[in-house]
């Protein structure tokens, strides 16, 4: 066993785990963090995507061990101050999920997709979103929450200049 | 507060509401069944067997159960004489062969991945880990894989059965006095045209992996199962482990998708009940990823053979469809209904005066099939589909003058089938007219002329699909007719709370649909009372205790309809109590949004007071119970139809065998709409689904019986990078039979694409001497069928009109999985040794 010591949506955890442990067995088992799924046991579906250091990670691709110092967010730290994050209203204004398993990690990734290109194409989006599966929505209107987040948060930042 | 002030202007039917679930979904504020944790709960790990066919000789679990932490290991030995057999709903005739079907395997194994052992542990990991070390010994007996071998019995997947032959089912137009016979019509036609068609084996792949905890503690055992189907695995539990159904209460708590992959009682059911009976304490068995893809049912997976009798002139005379169906190794709940339910509907939207369809249901050593969003309707679209395509090629006529030529004049609803349905609305020519609008048509055509007269690379394919399909299994007489094990009908009810809140309980059982904001929007309009002020209340056997749950495109036309039922019946029960209140005959109350008043007066009371005056019962009619609450069943008299115009557009690379979708357009007539946008969505994914069965996924054994395609790095599902935004419109002819006018829309979309997308392939390189490619439609058979399809033209025609194909080929003869025109390519795959199936034959 080895001591960790991990940042998860903003509550410091320290916890005794085995070295073979996934970060997301150590986040829904250890923790409790439920909001964060697994669907798939070979890294293709995305559903556990989470952000380590603010960039998004498939936690079950990193071993708990891994998260050592580190912060982690989930989507259950995704919303602050009771407000929903820009990209979870896209979701929701967009109908973006039906039987919404896959979400969690496809709004993380969705975030992460926007950090790294604030202003991308919709084919930017779609290869930007390859590494998460949705088998509901064929992804259209996903796309289109991605695009009207992109424009939400261009928004904020404009007025946070202004 | 008086109901005046709650009514709400807009009518929330038709309305695109955002959906209420979505604020726990995008939060992660879920009740996935693999988030539960009780106390003192175990785990559960398979131990699966890695032979398709095998005697079982010994199993030595010793080691296993001195592992740390692990509590108990079970065997089929252990639990033979209590596991019962799981059910089969659906014997669709009388003979129909079946064997037992073991939770878990006793003595011989029928498939790779059936399950032969189970560890109990404290841990997952735990479990897992003690798996590894149960010792099987098997003995490998012949395993039968292809599914036409299997028809010919050479090798026998259940050996005590003698056959491989399920059951053997017709259905001959003249026989039920429907049409004429098929076979008068074949041997009059001036054309008949014969196609053999397949469809591959297919995997569900809902995200959320299925997941079961079962509690024994308490005076019922309770089962958490992420299934569609909550009702009916609590009715069939009872029935197979003959346990008393009301010592069962079952929660499909936040389901992940389902698509007919969670319409099942599965093996793991059985076994997480009977591990928790056995430790007396809460069990938890959660599949892989790998273990979903290896042993929750597949679907699909049929040969089809089709005869078309016509006139010259593109006519269709008569019709005939002989099938082969997959059922894999066992029976599961409706395995054996699957190809039936496409009984009625190859002859799909088309005036065919004669119609026979032949099934003969198959088993062999691979994974159980059963329903896959369709289940039987996606199968007979698109082998019509293609075939008229096809066959408007051969005698050179455009494919959709073909099928307007063909197909049912709006004029002509309602419309009885030569199949036996009765089609009550539809008007084909306004969803064509609007897509062909949409799509640019005639523009099209033109563009792919000017790029193969130009002898360009990338060529251009159009594919059209008309479909209409089949929702909402009814009615019960009728599927009782069928053999069917269940009704058709659907349960709701609604409870009037004091505060003016109401619930309405559902038997839908909803894992994406979106229920909980359509049924509200329904009992919004319908009682007049705010949307914000219904919840809905599912899945649970205790809160709904009656229901037939989702599936088969029903849960609005028939559950909704429930609803509306119930609903009435609480306006019907309040009117005396207004009445009484208001000091008015009962006959001059009259409801409109949320209000009884009195008519010619402006005297009223609300909804929301009445239920509040049953509540105090302070004053009401003297025998009146204090209650508005209502419960409805409602039992429809028809299934429902809903239809459309699909249009795809390919480019195929003939030098790589790539297929790029570039346009999509659908128009869908599912009658009228409650939430448009609830709707659209189930539109898309239907597409995806339907395209990627096109295009992309298959279910691959190899000649062992192990799935190769055991993981997402081979079940290759689509991306959003190998998908584009469809152009999506609807036209409108309401059903007749509900008060919604409303049809299913939860499968047409993959109904409807397949076909599309798979003619829009052929139309790119018909000219060439192509004319099928077995899906999916990967690049190398694309590639594989343009090379040979050009060696054959290189012989046939001057190699100057074809140069890329001028100078032969540098790599080895490809094997093709193609047919090319004349000569089917499908080797000893072909139904029938004997005979050439591929162009029809004129007389």
């Amino acid at each position: 066993m080895t001591t960790i010591r991990v940042t998860v949506d903003g509550s410091t955890y320290e916890d005794e785990v085995e070295p073979r442990m996934l970060l997301v067995h150590y986040l829904r088992e250890q923790l409790g963090k439920v909001g964060t799924v697994i669907g798939c046991d070979t890294s293709n579906c995305g559903a556990c995507t989470v952000h380590v250091d603010g960039r998004s990670v498939k936690s079950c691709n990193m071993l708990a061990v891994q998260a050592d110092g580190h912060e982690v967010t989930t989507i259950e730290g995704l919303a602050t101050d009771g407000q929903l994050h820009p990209m979870q209203t896209a979701f929701h204004e967009n109908h973006a999920l039906q039987c919404g398993y896959c979400t969690p990690g496809m709004i993380m990734q969705a975030c992460d997709v926007l950090r790294e290109n604030p202003n991308p194409t919709e084919e930017q989006i779609r290869v930007g979103l390859e590494g998460n599966l949705c088998r509901c929505t064929g992804y259209q209107n996903i796309v289109k929450a991605v695009q009207q987040a992109a424009g939400a948060l261009a928004g904020q930042q404009g007025g946070e200049q202004a | 507060m008086t109901v005046a002030d709650e009514t709400t202007a807009q009518a929330e039917i038709g309305r695109p509401r955002r959906r209420k679930e979505d604020a726990r979904l995008i939060t992660g504020r879920t009740k996935w069944t693999d988030n539960l944790q009780l106390a003192g709960m175990l785990h559960i790990a398979c131990v699966r067997s890695p032979f398709a066919h095998a005697t079982i000789t010994a199993i030595d679990v010793e080691e296993a159960k001195q592992a740390p932490n692990v509590v108990a290991v079970l065997t089929g030995q252990d639990v033979k004489d209590i596991q019962g057999s799981l059910p089969n709903a659906w014997p669709i005739v009388a003979d129909q062969k079946a064997p037992p079907h073991p939770a878990i395997a006793v003595d011989r194994v029928a498939f790779a991945g059936e399950v032969v052992a189970v560890v109990i542990a404290r841990t997952p990991r735990a479990a897992r880990d003690a798996a590894e070390l149960v010792d099987v010994d098997y003995d490998e007996l012949p395993a039968v894989l292809d599914l036409k071998k299997a028809a010919a019995d050479e090798v026998i997947a259940h050996p005590d059965l003698g056959t491989n032959i399920s059951a053997h089912f017709e259905l001959h137009s003249h026989e039920i006095g429907t049409g004429g016979n098929v076979e008068d019509a074949i041997r009059d036609a001036e054309v008949v045209f014969e196609r053999e068609y397949r469809q591959q084996r297919l995997i569900p792949a809902f995200m959320e992996p299925r997941s079961v905890v079962v509690d024994p503690t308490g005076e019922q055992f309770v089962m958490w199962s992420s299934t569609q189907v909550p009702h009916i695995l609590r009715l069939m539990l009872a029935l197979t482990l003959g346990v008393p159904e009301s010592k069962l209460r079952i929660i499909a708590p936040d389901v992940g998708g389902g698509f007919g992959g969670k319409l099942q009682v599965t093996p793991e059911e059985v076994i997480t009940f009977l591990a928790a009976r056995h430790t007396g304490r809460p069990v938890k068995w959660t599949e892989t990823r790998s273990e979903s893809l290896l042993a929750a049912h597949h679907g699909r997976d049929q040969w089809q053979r089709l005869t078309l009798a016509a006139k010259k002139d593109g006519t269709m005379l008569g019709l005939k469809v002989e099938l082969l169906a997959d059922m894999g190794a066992y029976l599961g709940l409706v395995t054996s209904g699957v190809p039936i339910l496409g009984a009625n509907m190859f002859n799909a939207i088309y005036k065919i005066p004669s119609y026979t369809f032949i099934c003969d249901n198959v088993f062999t050593n691979k994974t159980w099939t059963d329903a896959y969003r369709g289940a039987g309707r996606p199968e007979a679209t698109f082998a019509i589909e293609r075939l008229v395509s096809d066959f408007a090629a051969h005698i050179g006529m455009d494919p959709m003058e073909v099928r307007k030529k063909n197909w049912i004049a709006h004029e002509e609803f309602p419309y009885a089938t030569v199949s036996g349905l009765e089609y009550d609305s539809g008007n084909y020519e306004a969803a064509t007219a609007r897509a062909e609008e949409m799509f640019g048509y005639a523009a099209l055509r033109e563009e792919q002329r000017r790029r193969r007269e130009a002898g360009e690379k990338v060529l251009l394919g159009i594919g059209i699909s008309t479909f209409t399909e089949a929702c909402g299994l009814a009615p019960s007489r009728a599927l009782g007719e069928a053999n069917y094990g269940a009704g058709g009908w659907e349960h709701a009810s609604i409870r009037m709370l004091p505060t003016g809140k109401i619930e309405v309980v559902t038997g839908s059982s909803a894992h994406g649909q979106g229920h909980e904001t359509a049924w509200s929007q329904l009992v919004a309009d319908k009682l007049g009372v705010p949307f914000e002020d219904v919840e809905v209340l599912h899945g649970d056997t205790q809160i709904a205790p009656r229901g037939m749950d989702t599936y088969g495109s029903r849960s609005l036309v028939v559950g909704g309809s429930a609803v509306l039922k119930a609903a009435q019946k609480v306006i019907e029960k309040a009117k005396p109590l207004a009445a009484h209140l208001l000091e008015a005959n009962v006959d001059d109350i009259e409801f409109d949004k949320g209000q009884f008043t009195v008519k010619g007066t402006d005297t009223g009371v609300g909804i929301g007071d009445l239920a509040l005056a049953t509540f105090a019962a302070h004053n009401l009619p003297d025998m009146m119970e204090p209650s508005l609450d209502a419960e409805a069943t409602f039992d429809p008299i028809n299934l429902s139809f809903p239809h459309g115009t699909h249009l795809a557009l390919v480019e195929v690379d003939t030098e790589t065998g790539k297929v790029a979708l570039t346009k999509y357009v659908a128009v869908d007539d599912i009658g009228n709409a409650v939430n448009p946008l609830i709707a659209e969505g189930q539109v898309h994914g239907g597409l995806v689904q339907g395209i990627s069965q096109a295009l992309w996924e298959e279910a691959v054994y190899d000649d062992e019986g192990t799935l190769v395609t055991g993981s997402f790095v081979d079940y290759t599902l689509p991306t959003a990078a190998d998908t584009i935004s469809f152009e999506t419109d609807r036209t409108v002819t309401p059903a007749t039979t509900n008060e919604m006018g409303a049809k299913g829309v939860g499968e047409a979309g993959t109904i409807a694409s397949t076909p599309a997308i798979v003619n829009a392939v052929v139309d790119a390189v018909r000219h060439l001497g192509i004319d099928d490619i077995r899906m999916p439609l990967t690049p190398e058979r694309v590639w594989k069928a343009i090379q040979s399809a050009g060696q054959e033209q290189q012989a046939a025609t001057p190699a100057t009109q074809q140069p890329h194909f001028g100078d032969a080929p540098n790599q080895d003869t490809p094997e093709t999985d193609a047919a090319v025109s004349g000569a089917e390519v499908g080797g000893p795959d072909s139904m029938s040794p004997d005979t050439t199936p591929g162009d029809g034959a004129e007389r």
